[in-house]
């Protein structure tokens, strides 16, 4: 009797035609919306990178890293000191920044992963700040109170305000897009299928074969390297950088953590429902100030103890769904059987 | 005799004050199976972890094929044809069951994805899983998953298995069932170590019996005349021995 092997179920066909039809209209947004909307959409999309690159470290490598806003403003500097001192165009320099990051990556992880556990999380940390530190020092981008992208460069982009704002919108998109795509063809390839078990049991993995250590330090790697492209992406909308914005835990981790935790870690489609929840309560409860910070740590607590493991845990554990074609389903080949068994 | 499959040589732990192997000596021969028995706590699952290089030794060697294996990883020891199942089972819980077998079969197995397939299948038909084969490992019955952990160890295809505690829960049917697959599997040529409180289960698989206590073999040789010793008697007094 043969068997079939295949990755679709009947929630990722509908998933995936969902997410199509949502990619137009998201790529339509410069026509429906204002310049409001596409920023909004932009910082969401930026986001749902962010924290997906995050679950794929915490989520599924267990790295509990809370220095990924090394690579955030490493790769904004990159771009700013590319295009300022190099004279590189801003959009050749987001890939550019992506693979120096990698590159970058490879010595800090031989040095993070001495550490385990929590001194792993805390060694992360320490590193984001010697690279804060770091950039302060560069007088030539500003030193401690950062720079401007110049004019010359920004107009180098397109000629009108509205083309540019089209532009990086649609850059943006793009770039989730492709991480996204990037992580489903990871966690669908050989290596993926050594991730989820990572994910699942450290120990199990290791005794059926697995290089753990080896398959967590690629991840890392590939986590910077994504991490950085969104930070470049991310000053490049903002045309400023300062060590302290590009180096904030505040906004490039802790913010992440809230969304993939409250979402769902350690299944893809949680980093994109917490942006969704994230973003609803910021546009509601923002104006309220400090209340909202303390709203926003009470949503995460109530989740924590309602869902341990997400809205979108909750899901699967409930309704076994996946948006993204990522399990392997075998079908066995009745039909010929029965032939045989009629033969 | 042949030069055994896998050796331990003079291995002791102990954690703090607590001795969990003292010294021990044990040799496998190719195509040998060997029973384990021993109360709670006499270090059995330690034993494993020693070979299978989850737990570290504080002193001697562990040998597979002649080759001293004592400081190479878990991953590397699975590749080289050491088989393991976990007596508390750790599935990969997120993951179908047929995924599961995949990642033993590909990693431990060192082959391609495409080519694991058939293999995977047939052992979850054997293993009594073949229906549940699509069905989230987080989701089986404890039955179902000590049937996962034995599949998923002979999935990577093993020269040396070891089993903790397979047999722990099944009904007497099923038992039988296990012990014929046991012998399957003895059959395709694969050295067997199993620890095991279902004694007669064991008797009818095993060629040679141990028995652990406070982290040294106080008995070996013939089951049927291990089982019957002083010596087991007095450690397993007042515990249904199901002989």
């Amino acid at each position: 009797m043969s068997i079939r092997v295949g990755f679709a179920s009947r929630s990722s066909r509908i998933g995936m035609a969902a997410s199509a039809v949502a990619l137009v209209v998201l790529a339509a947004a410069p026509f429906w919306g204002g310049r409001d909307d596409l920023q909004l959409l932009s910082q969401i999309y930026t986001y749902v990178a962010l924290a997906s690159l995050w679950n794929l470290l915490a989520g599924y490598a267990g790295l509990v890293s809370v220095g990924q806003q090394a690579y955030v403003g490493l790769g904004a500097y990159l771009l700013f000191g590319f295009a300022i001192l190099g004279g590189v165009p801003p959009l050749w320099s987001i890939p550019l920044a992506g693979v120096i990051a990698a590159l970058t990556a490879i010595p800090v992880a031989a040095l993070v992963f001495r550490l385990r556990g929590h001194y792993f999380a805390i060694g992360t940390w320490i590193i984001a700040e010697v690279f804060r530190l770091i950039a302060s020092q560069v007088s030539v981008l500003g030193g401690g109170s950062g720079t401007s992208l110049p004019a010359h460069i920004v107009l180098a982009i397109a000629s009108t305000r509205q083309l540019r704002d089209f532009l990086v919108y649609w850059i943006a998109l793009a770039l989730v897009v492709v991480i996204l795509a990037l992580i489903v063809l990871l966690l669908r390839s050989r290596y993926g299928l050594a991730l989820k078990a990572i994910r699942d049991s450290e120990l199990a993995a290791a005794c059926n074969g697995i290089d753990v250590q080896r398959t967590k330090v690629l991840v890392y790697i590939f986590t910077a390297f994504g991490t950085a492209m969104v930070g470049a992406l991310i000053f490049f909308q903002r045309l400023r950088v300062s060590p302290d914005s590009a180096f904030s835990v505040n906004d490039w981790t802790a913010f992440v953590i809230f969304i993939t935790v409250i979402g769902g870690i350690g299944r893809i489609e949680g980093p994109i429902i917490g942006t969704v929840v994230f973003f609803a309560l910021r546009q509601t409860l923002a104006d309220l100030g400090t209340i909202y910070l303390l709203m926003l740590g009470a949503v995460a607590i109530v989740v924590m103890l309602a869902a341990p493991k997400g809205i979108w845990g909750l899901i699967v554990e409930r309704f076994g769904w996946q948006i993204f074609p990522l399990e392997r389903t075998v079908v066995r080949d009745t039909g010929s059987a029965g032939a045989a068994k009629r033969a | 005799m042949n030069s055994p499959i896998l050796a331990l040589d003079k291995v002791s732990k102990h954690f703090g004050a607590i001795v969990i192997a003292d010294g021990i000596d044990l040799a496998l021969s190719e195509g040998e199976a060997l029973g384990i028995i021993g109360p709670n706590g006499a270090g059995k699952t330690t034993l494993f972890g020693i070979v299978s290089g989850t737990v570290a030794p504080d002193s001697g060697r562990v040998l597979y094929a002649g080759r001293d294996i004592t400081h190479i990883s878990p991953a590397q020891r699975c590749t080289i044809g050491i088989g393991r199942s976990f007596q508390v089972p750790l599935p990969f819980a997120g993951m179908s069951v047929f995924e599961n077998l995949v990642v033993a079969a590909a990693f431990g197995g060192r082959r391609r994805e495409r080519e694991v397939y058939q293999g995977c299948m047939d052992i979850l038909d054997r293993c009594g899983l073949g229906e549940k084969a699509n069905r989230r490992a987080g989701s089986l019955t404890l039955i179902d998953r000590k049937r996962l952990e034995l599949a998923r160890a002979l999935a990577t295809d093993p020269r040396v298995l070891l089993l903790d505690e397979v047999a722990g829960g099944l009904t007497e049917r099923e038992c039988h069932v296990l012990i014929g697959l046991i012998a399957d599997i003895r059959r395709s040529g694969v050295s067997i170590i199993w620890i095991e409180h279902v004694v007669h289960a064991l008797l009818a698989s095993v060629d040679r019996l141990l028995v652990l206590h406070n982290g040294a073999f106080i008995a070996a040789g013939d089951p049927h005349t291990v089982i019957k010793s002083p010596a087991v008697m007095e450690i397993y007094m007042g515990i249904e021995t199901d002989v």
